[in-house]
């Protein structure tokens, strides 16, 4: 069976940079596939790979990641970019979805741009009764 | 907040003073992207034969601990550029033991090399905070759109710190280079071959206009 856990951003955006990535670590080693709106800060991504890599044991083979982001219009009137950025400034970067899966059941994320691939490793069938 | 300021200052006095005289130039990527191929031909190249950095080899993670070359000397139109050349292990979100199993390997082996390796992710991601300009070596004939590829850049840009992107293994048939400069349009784009040593020039030529 595979368990997929929606994360809000108001969920993570009160967190501390620390918090999140464990929030976030410690629901993927219990083999679940994390779907979170909004991203990572790049600072962050580079965080829960070190953390990833601190708690990779012979069970725990580390994560799978993968973002979406929206891609930019390339001609935007100005009142909209102004107000996309107050927007953000008050709300926080909700734009874009990121999926994180433990890479026991994620064998890969493709991800070509605007789509996610999930390729899942051979999962054992629970039988039914 | 007093944190912060205090490493932006240390952070600013640091490369006011030491920039020129100590620029670092690292190679980031993916685990058997040829970072180290693309290293020791730098080397032989401008410190000559026998100074080659690090061993490569077929089975991923090869290169598990951070090695430094100083001084290299690129000469450019009459012009140097001097500099530290700094090799990283791979960077990658997941390690398996199991993987190396397969390269005839025993378990006692692989599960060392696998620790290793997870050490070398977290040593190469610390230096990124040391690096005046980065080189991200990616295989020609992969997807570039990994998150490993847009995390190390996008650490970079947030750095203000100058990309180069390398799309080795171009002697391969299966490379695309076109593939990578779309998912990466902001940043300068070369393809080389580090096993053949094609298009090293235009290499040379890109870091030297990227760091002077």
């Amino acid at each position: 069976m595979l368990t997929i856990q929606f994360i809000p951003y108001s969920e993570i955006e009160p967190l501390s940079q620390g918090a999140r990535i464990k929030k976030i670590l410690d629901i993927a080693k219990e083999n679940k596939i994390v779907v979170m709106e909004g991203r990572l800060k790049p600072v962050e991504e580079t965080l829960l790979i070190q953390k990833t890599m601190e708690a990779v044991s012979d069970n725990f083979k580390g994560i799978e990641l993968c973002t979406v982001y929206p891609s930019k219009k390339k001609k935007q009137d100005l009142a909209r970019a102004f107000k996309e950025i107050m927007a953000k400034v008050l709300i926080g970067d909700r734009e874009g979805l990121t999926v994180i899966g433990p890479a026991n059941i994620i064998k890969e994320i493709k991800r070509n741009p605007n789509k996610i691939e999930l390729l899942t490793e051979n999962l054992p069938n629970k039988r039914r009764d | 907040m007093i944190t912060q300021l205090r490493d932006f200052l240390n952070g600013f006095f640091f490369n006011l003073f030491n920039k020129k005289n100590n620029v670092k130039i690292g190679l980031y990527g993916p685990p058997n992207s040829g970072k180290t191929s693309i290293a020791n031909k730098i080397c032989k190249d401008w410190l000559g034969e026998g100074q080659e950095m690090g061993t490569v080899s077929p089975i991923p993670h090869e290169t598990r601990e951070v090695k430094v070359k100083e001084k290299i000397k690129i000469k450019r139109g009459g012009k140097t550029l001097s500099f530290n050349l700094v090799d990283t292990p791979g960077i990658t979100t997941k390690i398996d033991y199991e993987e190396f199993l397969s390269y005839d390997m025993n378990k006692k082996d692989a599960q060392k090399r696998a620790k290793e390796a997870t050490k070398g992710v977290i040593e190469a991601i610390k230096w990124l905070d040391n690096m005046d300009c980065v080189i991200v070596v990616l295989d020609a004939t992969k997807n570039p759109y990994s998150q490993v590829n847009i995390t190390i850049i996008g650490n970079m840009a947030a750095r203000n710190i100058p990309v180069l992107v390398v799309g080795n293994k171009m002697d391969m048939r299966k490379a695309n280079l076109k593939r990578i400069e779309s998912a990466f349009p902001q940043y300068n784009v070369v393809g080389l071959s580090a096993l053949k040593g094609t298009n090293f020039d235009e290499f040379y030529d890109t870091i030297y206009k990227l760091v002077k």
